[in-house]
């Protein structure tokens, strides 16, 4: 066991994975001799070479598309979008070709392949670095998204997103990055795809997050704790696909949920839970399923006042969930 | 540069090897390394899948196909290309590359299933080194070059042949992936197959530049050759791949054709383009220039063109027959199957909820 920040588990990762196996390398701007802006590659140039740690020229549709044609070769690349901000000129090579290439082939062919992208706000970024996109790419059939809020989930999840054998969007939400520090296990530490986590067992009402709302969660939790509210907080993981079963079961045990994310409110991810518990968990209701989002502006300019206006916090969960807890 | 070369160099602006009379530029012969067989194969495969493609056709206007976008006129550009390549080494295709398909031994049965809509994949692209089709356009162009990135990493020596027509050439993912390609030297031939027309636009109103200039704005050479000279083709293409696997990086081939068919069938090219101009293009016809020099050099007589034409009419039957007989697919199997390798227990529930809502409510 180490204690690590979310950076140093993602790094430490890649890391594991490209010592591991040989296909695995690193594609994306910046990445090589900088390590990342965010220094999320840091060491890995030096250690693996300017062919595995590859500084792409500034086109962020040709980093997801030299991704694809090398996954086709049987390699596992690993693409770095700098900014999730920045993945929309690569939004056809995701949405036609990555997440649809398997269905246009038969016999044994898959696409291994990971597309990394630092999201959310919270760090001053202002609107071209503060955006999140988990619900427009959660929407594409053939795309795993993913989006891990403490270190021992980054880097389990990161390593199994490298094995995996189809496209897999990985989100590392930047304001965790540093804040966030956790026990990482000793050994391979894989975390499964596809399964969300109880962070916090409780009985009255359920918060369901990711990212860095899980941690506000946390935080909100241990607050109603004081007031006498038991809170569970469930974290999701991964995104799509949803662990359908732990969401209806945290949604019988409670009767009482509240989705929590960073995104925009219409079409988003609490959407789509809150569908999940009204198919399966109706009868296991006492309240009405509430949802605490960003509003749906595009992000926020980086004043501090504004930026905290525009995300949800500790406090504004704090203030839905008592109302959920004495509905 | 490979001697192969020379013989496309020797004319310019348009490099040829053979003349719209079927008389040589060249010689070939000595340059190219094909036996008299190799010579006669090309020109076999190119009347091949020609009465394939118009099989095809035939097929869409029977109700058979739901689509089809023929390639006639474009045969040399397609055999030319795919025979000069190892049969280890890769090609991402567009969407009208049926005739390098059939060359790279696809069956083509199986590949009209796509556009008999049973399925969207007819064939694993490993086995074949042969990408999936690529309906937007030039976002194959990008993963030929990741493809490279990957041979060079594991130094197989397989180098990349991508192709696109002149439209894709306004495409941004055509731009990137030539700039990223210069910058790392990848192995990869950019063939352009510019057939003068992207549906309606003609090549003035594609762009004001000459194809093939381009490649110097990315560190790398072009050349422009006579597309409709499958011995042109097979020779640039030869020297740009064997300049590919000694290390010095990639090449840009504008092979100038011309698309003697409609873009697919549901357009109508009476609306934009004349008679004329078609008849100008028959008369480079690939297939009959080369014809006529088989025979004049002694490769080829009657007796040759008439098994190979009924070779082509026994293919072109076969493909039709097993078309016909394709089973119409389960639509669970169809449609879930191959969306992702490993489904997740969600998916597999929408599965089995899609395939009971199917069944008859009795």
């Amino acid at each position: 066991m180490a204690r690590q920040t979310v950076i140093e588990a993602i790094r430490q990762a890649m890391d594991e994975e490209m010592e591991r196996d040989p296909s695995v390398f690193v594609i994306g701007e910046d990445v090589g001799r900088r390590g990342g802006v965010f220094l999320a590659t840091d060491g890995l140039h030096k250690k693996y070479g300017e062919m595995r740690v590859i500084d792409s020229p500034l086109a962020e549709s040709c980093i997801v598309g030299v991704a694809i044609g090398a996954a086709v070769n049987g390699m596992r690349p690993i693409a770095e979008i700098q900014f999730a901000d920045f993945i929309a000129p690569a939004m056809n090579q995701i949405i036609e070709e990555a997440a649809r290439f398997c269905y246009r082939t038969a016999g044994d062919f898959n696409l291994p392949m990971v597309i990394r992208a630092p999201w959310g706000g919270g760090v001053h970024g202002a609107l071209y670095h503060s955006q999140s996109i988990e619900a427009t790419f959660s929407h594409i059939p053939g795309l795993k998204v993913v989006a891990p809020g403490t270190p021992a989930d980054a880097r389990g999840l990161l390593k199994s997103a490298v094995r995996d054998p189809d496209p897999v969007l990985y989100l590392e939400h930047k304001r965790t990055y540093r804040l966030i520090r956790g026990e990482v296990p000793d050994g391979d530490g894989l975390v499964p795809i596809g399964k969300a986590d109880v962070k916090r067992e409780g009985k009255d009402l359920s918060l369901i997050a990711y990212g860095l709302m899980l941690q506000y969660c946390l935080e909100a939790a241990e607050k109603l704790a004081q007031d006498g509210v038991s809170a569970e907080v469930l974290d999701l993981r991964t995104i799509k696909p949803m662990d359908e079963a732990a969401v209806i079961a945290t949604a019988k045990k409670t009767g009482k949920v509240l989705v929590v994310h960073e995104d925009n409110r219409f079409a988003g991810i609490a959407g789509e839970v809150i569908a999940v518990i009204m198919e399966h968990a109706f009868d296991s209701l006492d309240a009405p399923v509430m949802r605490l989002t960003a509003p749906d502006v595009p992000a926020m300019p980086f004043n501090h006042v504004l930026e905290e206006a525009f995300m949800p916090n500790v406090d504004k969960i704090l203030a839905k969930a008592r109302e959920l807890a004495a509905y | 540069m490979a001697d192969s070369a020379q013989v496309v160099r020797e004319q310019d602006p348009v490099r040829s090897v053979l003349r719209a009379d079927g008389s040589l530029a060249g010689d070939p012969r000595r340059a190219l390394g094909l036996t008299p067989e190799g010579f006669v194969d090309l020109y076999r495969k190119m009347v091949s899948i020609r009465r394939a493609d118009q099989e095809a056709l035939n097929l869409q206007r029977q109700g058979e196909l739901g689509l089809w976008g023929q390639f006639l006129g474009q045969e040399a550009a397609h055999v030319g290309a795919t025979m000069a390549l190892e049969p280890t080494d890769w090609i991402f295709p567009s969407y009208r590359e049926f005739g390098m398909a059939m060359c790279r031994g696809i069956d083509p049965a199986t590949m009209l299933t796509v556009f008999r809509g049973l399925t969207h994949g007819a064939w694993d692209p490993r086995k074949f080194h042969f990408a999936p089709l690529a309906i937007p356009v030039a976002t194959q162009v990008p993963h030929a070059v990741g493809f490279a990135m990957g041979s060079r990493l594991e130094g197989s020596g397989e180098v990349v042949l991508v192709t696109f027509g002149d439209g894709a050439t306004s495409a941004g993912d055509w731009h990137e992936a030539m700039n990223f390609a210069g910058v790392f030297k990848a192995p990869v031939i950019f063939l352009c197959q510019n057939n003068y027309w992207a549906i309606s636009v003609p090549l003035p109103r594609q762009t004001a530049g000459r194809i093939a200039d381009r490649a110097a704005g990315y560190g790398f050479p072009g050349i422009r050759i006579d597309g409709n000279d499958v011995l042109a083709v097979f020779a640039a293409t030869r020297a740009a791949a064997e300049r590919a696997r000694r290390g010095d990086g990639p090449y840009l081939i504008e092979a100038q054709t011309y698309r003697m068919g409609a873009h697919t069938s549901s357009d109508d090219p009476t609306r934009y383009r004349t008679a004329a101009e078609l008849e100008a293009w028959s008369s480079k016809d690939p297939i009959a220039r080369y014809e006529r020099w088989l025979r004049a050099e002694g490769l080829l007589d009657q007796a040759g063109v008439d098994g190979i034409g009924k070779e082509a009419e026994s293919t072109a039957e076969k493909m039709r027959t097993r078309l016909r007989e394709a089973p119409a697919p389960d639509p669970g199997k169809a449609m879930f199957d191959r969306v992702y390798s490993r489904p997740s227990p969600g998916f597999q529930q929408e599965r089995e909820e899609f395939e009971s809502s199917l069944e008859s409510p009795g």
